[in-house]
């Protein structure tokens, strides 16, 4: 954690390891994290041809252990977490009773009475504390929070299941996606699971610091790009993945933000914002998160003005340059007679109307495996 | 590295080096390092009449976008194609293949009030301080 100079901003165990490598730190969300080392540009197509590394140890970790550790779960979150297998992962979102997002997570089985869930870094203590408030003392099930005894790295690429063969043979078949595993490896627990926030294939790994910043290391050594910040959002706007914070906070709810297809409500358990998404589904939206793509030259930011046909109907959620299409992209919810594919718009740029387009989502989609 | 010494610069991290009454203008090394990755350039066409320390046009980095100034006055006579198409000249060579305009100077007397090399480094210095 943080050391010398006085700074409110917590540092992940990495943090040498960023300064070595030459990143430029910058404050997220109250940590200081590497923005980018040789270039965001670089980063990002290191990625998508080849394999790239991210220190996400800003992340929320918590572990939820018990014979009530399901069905507490269940109650947290939008999706009906308590059939999946172990050795899976599923996307889920926790809701507040009013609908509203108040965080999209990651929820892993490990064993029968054993989760891990992964929260995003800015909602970590908030998530936790949500968490521990409505266990209720009855429950058998306990809420552990991983963060500071751990790393979590990204290895995210087409290339990324060849360390994996090589660092784990066993697990060189490969996890399915979604999938995860704890391996023991020279005495330390590691966790694996096929996921990301890339659009790249690629796998997510977590464990013990000490053995994480050798696990670090051994991966620059081999050759893999240490991505910073700044190419993790280009990637992930390119695959139409929401930021929280941006395409979706405690003021949209899951099904104008796309996200219906996590939200389980006809399985009868009951989970917080259920009432509420009931109605909302009953009622249909207004508005929904759509892909807007630059028609010509500049960059469309967070913030902007859309406007159809001289008129202003939103402002982007997302947006920031495509390496991948040489072309700027964003996010924003449209009014839903506007959202269909080819709808002409445009995004004021500093006081010049940019033309923009709706297109299919997402803006750019791994190819096949061969 | 030091800057160069064959040219001037201004507080805003342009260069300009004169020859004759030609004048071919670029942005530092530090302008470039801290925009980052240039995407987009906007310059004005040939034939443009421009003012020292004037707006000149903008560039557009992945993080932010910047004005670009003039640091001499006179008549926009040149724009680099190259770096049109190929933004990343500047982050590359900011100093040679990534130059951006040239200007025939209405008034050569007016790079005396810019900054020398040594100054220059000096000013970023300062900055790199804070």
């Amino acid at each position: 954690m943080s050391s010398g100079q006085a700074s409110t901003l917590r540092r992940t165990a990495l943090y040498a390891q960023h300064l070595a490598l030459g990143g430029r730190m910058v404050p997220f969300v109250g940590w200081e994290m590497p923005v980018q080392y040789k270039g965001i540009v670089e980063e990002h197509h290191a990625v998508r041809q080849r394999v790239g590394l991210f220190d996400v140890s800003h992340m929320g970790r918590l572990e939820l252990t018990g014979p009530d550790a399901a069905s507490f779960l269940r109650g947290l979150v939008t999706y009906d977490i308590a059939p999946l297998e172990v050795g899976k992962g599923h996307y889920a979102l926790v809701c507040q009773e009013d609908g509203g997002i108040l965080d999209d997570v990651y929820v892993f089985r490990l064993a029968d009475e054993r989760f891990l869930m992964v929260a995003n870094s800015a909602n970590a203590d908030r998530i936790r504390d949500w968490a521990r408030q409505y266990l209720r003392p009855s429950l058998q099930a306990t809420v552990e929070d991983r963060q500071a005894e751990t790393v979590m790295l990204a290895l995210q690429g087409p290339d990324a299941h060849r360390y994996l063969a090589r660092l784990v043979p066993p697990l060189a078949k490969g996890l399915r996606p979604r999938g995860c595993a704890e391996v023991s490896l020279a005495g330390v627990t590691l966790f694996f699971s096929r996921t990301g926030y890339t659009g790249e294939d690629g796998i997510e790994i977590i464990l013990p610091s000490t053995a994480g910043i050798i696990l670090w290391k051994w991966f620059v050594e081999h050759g893999v790009q240490p991505c910073g910040l700044g190419a993790r959002d280009s990637l992930r706007l390119e695959a139409a993945l929401p930021l929280y914070g941006n395409d979706i906070d405690t003021t949209t709810n899951p099904f104008e933000a796309g996200l219906g297809w996590v939200v389980t409500l006809d399985d009868g358990a009951d989970f917080i914002g259920r009432e509420a998404l009931l109605r909302i589904r009953e009622a249909g939206v207004q508005r929904h998160l759509a892909c807007l793509k630059a028609q010509e030259r500049g960059v469309i930011r967070p913030g902007h003005a859309v406007l159809h046909s001289g008129r202003r109907v939103s402002e982007l959620t997302s947006g920031g340059f495509s390496p991948t299409l040489g072309v700027s992209i964003g996010m924003a919810y449209l009014p839903t007679e506007l959202v269909s594919v080819g709808t002409e718009l445009q995004v004021d740029v500093r006081g010049r109307p940019l033309r923009a387009q709706v297109v299919k989502r997402p803006f750019y989609k791994r190819p096949k495996a061969g | 590295m030091p800057s160069p010494t064959d040219r001037r610069y201004t507080k805003e991290h342009e260069w300009v080096r004169v020859e004759d009454d030609l004048g071919t203008i670029g942005i530092t090394d530090y302008a470039q390092d801290q925009l980052g990755d240039i995407v987009y350039l906007e310059l004005p066409s040939p034939g443009t009449q421009v003012k020292q320390l004037d707006k000149l046009g903008e560039i557009e980095s992945v993080k932010a976008v910047s004005d670009l100034y003039s640091p001499v006055s006179g008549e926009l006579v040149e724009v680099n194609q190259e770096v049109n198409d190929r933004p990343e000249l500047v982050n590359q060579s900011p100093y040679e293949e990534g130059w951006l305009v040239r200007v025939r100077l209405a008034d050569p007397a007016e790079v005396d009030k810019l900054l020398s090399a040594e100054q220059y480094d000096e000013l970023i210095a300062q900055a790199q301080e804070t």
